[in-house]
């Protein structure tokens, strides 16, 4: 069956259909080996001692109980980590973040850790390690965080020279806002705020770390990019890159949480020391208080707009918090709130801003979907207050091919357009609601991105294939590649077996995020095919005596062309491949590059709800993805990541929230207390793929893991205010939140 | 001739400028010119940069032809998840 892509008239054999996944059995048999499921002779355990305290100065930690406990091998502070970063800021707040230096920046943050024969003995160590603190003033809140009197978390970081906790600002827009506002028939002016939210991946972070007396290393951890935590954690250590070996396991759950290196140096630096392996695998108290979160964020917007429904001008200000270290999330923020939208004169400021709570990492898409809820709940009060549908009103606006983005380039063919004729016609808009339900939807974007890949092809002796890529799998990619090998190939999907080498085995591959996987592996892989193909050929050629020019490639054999061959029985791969020893010896492709130009990324979401009044509490009853896909590779895969991000989406809209004391300390670090949806609040998620090709691409695969979390906040917002008939600005929308709001619209009257 | 506009913070190493003309070929080309004119960018190349081709973002592909009349921009480099 041919699953041909109607923008491009390709037509595909394996591509578009949907096999069992290679990676399965494993996974439901729990056969697949995850970060902590590695072992090696004679392994410590590993344990890190973490500061109470939000903001405090170390005097000085005394090991020296914990290291004659019997059974600790090693004991490490600072002083064992020493800065071997020459001068670059950002190796050295990785590093200050995996342990602590003079001062301990947030509660959870790392201060010691040691490694001894079992757990008991690991912990009972950490309880004789002895930190002298001098507490200091502290501050969790973005907003307070950038009033003049606030404590300065960096000294360093300035603003008009003098210490200030607003890291970055950034600015993005074109046209003239005033000139567009005085324009406007109506004006629309609207502030938000989001909490802070942890990816909430099921698997906490693990590793297996060994260093020997000859300096050469092994890591094995959970990860989303073997190479790049390979340079960094050589960086730290001091460590020659083609020394120490990083193989990632499984992952189970990484959305950006895992692209930062938290405790793996820690891990190989204790092993080091002790001259011994060290398993180092992080509790959920840990996982929520001493790895990266997403921003919490505070945001304002004002949209003016003309009864035709032409958005005149637009601004936001964006807040974002970074945790203690300066990230881009602010000017991520920034870059893609007015990414939907053609818009004349817009403009958006970002401060990214420093706090004490835990280095903030990226989260799937990250600052979009902070930035979409509050864009996407103006746009709604905009569209209502002109007496527009909230989606006619955004077609109206929306971006197409020529428009100038936002955030600087003109965009090529872009899919925002035919999401939101999808959403106009979708059976779902046209269902009917009860009573207190309500109906909301919105958009998102992302930009999507390549980067440094790497892939081998080997054809073994039988036929079947092996792909190595370096990408790591979080979402589907052995599936995806194999089908794309055996597309190239012209062999069945079955016959490729897809593997993820180590960082010895390949060259460099960028970390798996931006929604690059299939997009760079994707085009790696084709190439690599081809490449295999060429010698194939060569090979048929050899065999018959004939000019490869009269040899093609085609269902998988190469043919003899031409009438002279006519007598020329095809070769198939696998006759290829037997003969191989013979012809040539072992017959490969393999494919580096560099796979810039990856498309951008559209998405529209409906949702419906139902809100009690009574309790505040929310149901979701129905939701919808459509989104751009390029071309989805294997569906299944596609539709999952729509619905992972909407699922998550929901979590964060509703419930997902972290909660700090008057102390600065984390009070719900665990899951019983930080609700993620289960899923009994979920609806069965619909998905609509669309398939409008991204022409740097051969097949036309556009990334799709990232967009499907960023309309998600924003659609249950309007649904959500449409329901309960008064605007919620302030995720998430947890039952005290509505029915605070219901309390303060009913008593305005 | 190109003309290369700059967005974010860029501009502050480009004295405010952003919109500058640059004769080059290719993004290596450019960012070379870009910084024998305004050396602070360096530091924001080496940290990471990213230049839309006509709305195509490349992060490191420095060997891009650029085409005549492209509408070229510099940008941070984005970081996803």
């Amino acid at each position: 069956m041919a699953h041909d892509t109607s923008f491009t008239d390709q037509e595909f054999k394996v591509i578009g259909s949907r096999p069992v996944r290679p990676d399965g059995v494993d996974k439901v048999t729990g056969r697949a080996r995850y970060g902590a499921d590695a072992s090696a002779p004679g392994q410590l355990v590993g344990r890190i001692l973490r500061s109470p305290h939000a903001h405090a100065r170390i005097r000085k930690i005394d090991t020296s109980r914990a290291e004659k406990l019997k059974g600790v091998k090693a004991v490490l502070t600072s002083k064992d980590l020493p800065d071997l970063t020459n001068g670059n800021r950002g190796n050295y707040d990785i590093l200050e973040n995996c342990m602590a230096r003079d001062r301990a920046l947030y509660d959870g943050h790392a201060v010691a850790a040691v490694a001894a024969v079992d757990d008991a003995t690991a912990r009972k160590a950490l309880k004789l390690i002895k930190v002298d603190y001098k507490v200091l003033p502290h501050v969790t809140d973005v907003d307070k965080a950038m009033e003049s009197d606030a404590p300065i978390i960096q000294p360093h970081i300035k603003q008009d020279d003098k210490p200030s906790n607003i890291a970055n600002v950034s600015q993005f827009g074109h046209g003239d806002v005033d000139a567009g506002f005085a324009e406007a028939d109506v004006i629309i002016e609207k502030s938000y705020k989001t909490e802070q939210t942890h990816q909430g991946y099921i698997e906490p972070h693990a590793c297996l770390a060994s260093i020997g007396p000859d300096g050469q290393g092994e890591l094995w951890v959970t990860t989303q990019g073997h190479f790049t935590f390979r340079n960094v954690c050589a960086d730290l250590l001091g460590l020659d890159v083609a020394k120490l070996k990083v193989t990632s396991s499984e992952i189970g759950g990484g959305f950006g949480g895992k692209t930062h290196v938290w405790m793996e140096p820690v891990a190989l630096a204790l092993s080091r020391k002790a001259n011994r392996p060290v398993k180092l695998v992080m509790s959920r108290d840990e996982v929520f208080k001493a790895s990266g979160p997403t921003c919490s964020t505070s945001i304002d917007v004002k949209i003016g707009a003309q009864k035709d429904g032409t958005i005149t001008a637009a601004t936001a200000t964006l807040r974002y918090q970074d945790g203690p270290f300066p990230g881009p999330w602010g000017m991520l923020g920034a870059m893609t709130s007015w990414a939907c939208y053609d818009i004349a004169n817009v403009k958006a400021v970002a401060y990214d801003v420093l706090v004490n709570r835990p280095k903030v990492a990226a989260y799937r898409a990250p600052s979009a979907p902070m930035a979409a809820f509050a864009v996407e709940s103006t746009m709604d009060l905009v569209a209502d207050a002109l007496g527009w549908d909230p989606v006619d009103f955004r077609i109206r606006n929306a971006a197409k091919e020529g428009s100038k983005a936002a955030y600087g380039p003109i965009y090529g063919p872009i899919g925002i357009g035919a999401t939101l004729e999808a959403v106009k016609n979708h059976p779902h808009m046209k269902a009917k609601l009860g009573k207190n339900q309500g109906r909301g939807m919105a958009c998102g974007f992302w930009f999507n991105f390549g980067g440094q890949t790497c892939v081998d092809l080997n054809i073994g002796i039988d036929g079947t294939v092996n792909l190595t890529m370096g990408t790591v799998d979080v979402g589907g990619a052995r599936a995806s590649m194999s089908l794309i090998a055996a597309e190239e190939l012209g062999i069945a999907y079955e016959k490729v077996k897809c593997n993820i080498g180590d960082t010895a085995s390949l060259g460099h591959n960028d970390t798996t995020e931006g929604s690059r996987g299939t997009f760079s592996s994707g085009m790696a892989t084709i190439f690599a095919a081809r490449n295999a193909i060429e010698e194939m050929k060569r090979r048929a050629a050899k065999g018959w005596e004939i000019d490869v020019e009269d040899v093609e490639w085609k269902d998988g054999a190469a043919h003899a062309i031409g009438v002279q061959h006519s007598n020329l029985a095809p070769l198939t791969l696998e006759e290829i491949a037997r003969k191989s020893p013979t012809t040539g010896g072992p017959i490969a492709g393999h494919n580096e590059s560099v796979t810039d130009g990856a498309g951008v990324s559209f998405a529209s979401h409906i949702c419906d709800v139902e809100v009690d009044p009574e309790t505040g509490a929310t149901k979701v009853l129905r939701y919808t993805v459509v989104q751009d896909a390029g071309k989805a590779i294997h569906p299944d895969y596609v539709e999952g990541q729509f619905q992972g991000g909407a699922a998550q989406g929901i979590g964060w809209a509703l419930n997902e929230e972290y909660v700090y004391g008057e102390d600065g300390r984390l009070k719900n670090p665990s899951f019983l207390d930080y609700r993620i949806p289960v899923c009994s609040d979920l609806p069965f998620i619909d998905t609509q793929i669309l398939e409008i090709p991204n022409p740097n691409h051969p097949y036309g695969i556009r990334g799709v893991g990232e967009t499907s979390i960023v309309p998600p906040l924003a659609a249950i917002g309007n649904a959500v205010s449409n329901a309960a008939g008064v605007r919620l600005n302030h995720v998430p929308m947890s039952p005290p939140r509505i029915l605070k709001a219901i309390k303060e619209a009913q008593t305005a009257g | 001739m190109l003309r290369v506009s700059l967005t974010g913070s860029l501009c502050d190493a480009t004295d405010g400028a952003d919109s500058i003309e640059v004769e080059a070929v290719t993004i290596r080309e450019l960012l070379r010119k870009l910084v024998e004119r305004y050396p602070r960018l360096q530091t924001h190349i080496d940290g990471g940069i990213a230049v839309s081709v006509n709305g195509d973002i490349y992060r490191d592909n420095r060997d891009l032809a650029i085409p005549a009349n492209a509408e070229v921009f510099l940008l941070p480099r984005i970081q996803g998840g």
